[in-house]
């Protein structure tokens, strides 16, 4: 479970609060969307829930973050990372840059780990099989496609096995048959009671994953509720997301005055 | 697909094959040397050449512990090529500063104010001997050891990943840097800053690409030492490798007697019984 009390927080150096009095909670095999506008506090907001900020980023928390009930504030960051994983915005800057293969790259957490060869083996290989990229196995991490990049990214925390997941727009730079690959592994996640949150553009891909939708706005949390009813809000479009087609569509349907035989809603 | 549940103990024999196959391949018998034997041939030779002075001594350390090692590796011209291009600016200064400011009985010329002194054109030969011994050396190193090999051996002897990654990374980091530097420049040429033509343009032309293949390298630094935060990087303790690199009695043998022969000419030095060779 991962818990979010009134927390506020502000990167070190700058005054003002990129989050203000922010409450969350994940449930154990939840996975809860976070959208917003461009620099609503998405990215921050994943930092913080994974502990990273302010363990290691820094900066001033007001609040509590716990995960299953431990407060990250009191942790080391080897102690976070073995309790939540976190999957960056950036591919290309999460790259370790010490490994000259995918494979080495995907098996670098479970060897920090002190896992065993054999065990480190079979977790790179079964992440590589679930994102389909075994192909990629024995490539050079630094020269793959933006694509190829942000899947081998995810393969390497799965590859950890960490009992929470906290994704930065996992697939922002993924072709559909990727991004579905992506859904289908984060539900496997779920599914063995993990808690997962994923801020996404793709209210699409939430549509289908989420069982609960918090959108955020200049910092703050605007709308929090199951994901059908906040994916169906047309308030979303005001906090710059665009709801999911099939909302969208049955809006402009609606608004047309017709009705749709079996309608989609 | 579901995550595996089982703790399995034993590879597979396609397995142990796979992950020989990732260890880094030696193109000679002298890149095969395990990387602390070739990092002490390094350091042992660049602290004796110090330690020791004068041109004789630095010389015939870098025909002993250096040359036959470049020349078993196939690399003497390139090493050369690169230690030469390493020590000239540093040289030049060098030579600047001490021929000129070394005080010394034997005037050789005066420019201005600042008389050259013989002295100190033996000063600045001396250590530019030193420096290019130490180009030598130090560039052997770095063309026979991929860092990633480097940092898994240190590993693997007990020393904090932190202290091998930061070694690794600001190796690794230079031909990042140049290939940023590029996409850089092609990017600002495309908004029309002009980076060809006569070499003042280009001069010119590359002054703005400085701050930015700075300023992204270094949050890219940031965000990279988050991200292997993430992958528990900083986690104490001993890691079980993929692969590992030989080592062997001989080798062993061979550090030990660097480091007792170091000791023994520092010891030798400082008591006043290794007689100063010209
Ligand atoms: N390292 C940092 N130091 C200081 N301020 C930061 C830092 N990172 C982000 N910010 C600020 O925090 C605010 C929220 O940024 P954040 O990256 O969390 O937004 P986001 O919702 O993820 O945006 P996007 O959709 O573009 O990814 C922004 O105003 C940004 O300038
Ligand atoms: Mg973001």
């Amino acid at each position: 479970m991962l818990e979010l009390d009134a927390v506020s927080y502000r990167y070190p150096g700058y005054a003002r609060q990129v989050l203000a009095d922010v409450s969350l909670a994940i449930g154990s095999g939840e996975i809860v969307g976070l959208v917003g506008r461009n620099e609503s506090g998405k990215s921050t907001l994943c930092l913080v829930a994974s502990g990273l900020a302010p363990v290691s980023v820094g900066g001033v928390l007001a609040g509590e973050v716990r995960i299953d009930g431990t407060a990250t504030a009191g942790l080391r960051p080897f102690e976070l990372a073995s309790r939540v994983g976190l999957v960056f915005q950036n591919p290309n800057t999460q790259r370790s840059g010490v490994t000259a293969t995918v494979f080495e790259e995907v098996a670098l957490g479970p060897v920090n780990l002190g896992l065993p060869v054999a065990e480190t083996v079979e977790r790179t290989h079964w992440a590589l099989r679930t994102l389909r990229i075994e192909a990629l196995a024995d490539r050079d991490p630094a020269r793959l496609s933006g694509g190829q990049a942000q899947l081998v990214a995810i393969a390497s925390i799965l590859a950890m096995r960490p009992p929470h997941l906290v994704l930065d727009e996992p697939t922002a730079q993924l072709d559909p048959e990727g991004t579905r690959l992506v859904g289908e592994a984060l539900q496997a996640l779920a599914g063995t009671g993990a808690a997962l949150l994923v801020a996404e553009h793709k209210t699409d891909l939430l549509d289908r994953l989420c069982s609960r939708v918090v959108a955020l706005d200049g910092g703050r949390v605007a709308m929090d509720g199951p994901a059908a009813i906040v994916l169906a809000d047309p308030a979303l479009e005001q906090l710059g997301v665009e709801r999911p087609a099939r909302h969208r569509i049955a809006g402009e349907v609606a608004a047309a005055g017709l009705v749709l035989p079996g309608a989609i809603a | 697909m579901a995550p595996p549940s089982g703790n399995p103990t034993t590879l597979s024999e396609a397995d142990r094959a796979y992950l020989a196959s990732l260890a880094p391949q030696a193109a000679s018998p002298y890149h095969a040397l395990n990387p602390l034997t070739k990092a002490a041939i390094a350091t042992i030779a660049t602290l004796a050449a110090f330690v020791l002075g004068g041109y004789v001594a630095p010389l015939a350390i870098l025909t002993v512990l250096v040359i036959p090692g470049a020349v078993a590796a196939g690399v003497l011209t390139r090493l050369t090529r690169v230690a030469v291009l390493i020590s000239v600016p540093i040289s030049i200064s060098v030579a600047l500063v001490s021929v000129f400011t070394r005080a010394g009985a034997t005037v050789l010329f005066t420019v201005g104010p600042f008389d050259a002194t013989a002295e100190g054109v033996d000063f600045a030969g001396q250590i530019i001997v030193r420096l290019f011994v130490t180009a030598m050396a130090l560039g052997l190193f770095g063309l026979t050891t991929e860092p990633r090999a480097f940092v898994v051996d240190l590993e693997r002897r007990g020393l904090s990943p932190r202290v091998a990654f930061a070694a690794a990374a600001t190796l690794e980091t230079i031909p990042l840097m140049v290939e940023r530097a590029l996409a850089i420049q092609a990017a600002q040429r495309a908004r029309g800053l002009d980076t060809e033509g006569s070499l003042a343009a280009r001069i010119g032309g590359v002054m703005p690409l400085v701050g930015p293949v700075i300023l992204s390298s270094l949050t890219e630094v940031e965000e990279r030492s988050l991200a292997l935060e993430v992958r528990a990087f900083g986690r104490p303790g001993r890691r079980d490798q993929l692969w590992t690199l030989a080592d062997d009695g001989r080798q062993r043998l061979l550090r030990w007697a660097l480091l007792v022969g170091f000791i023994l000419v520092l010891v030798g030095r400082v008591a006043g019984a290794l007689p100063a060779l010209p």
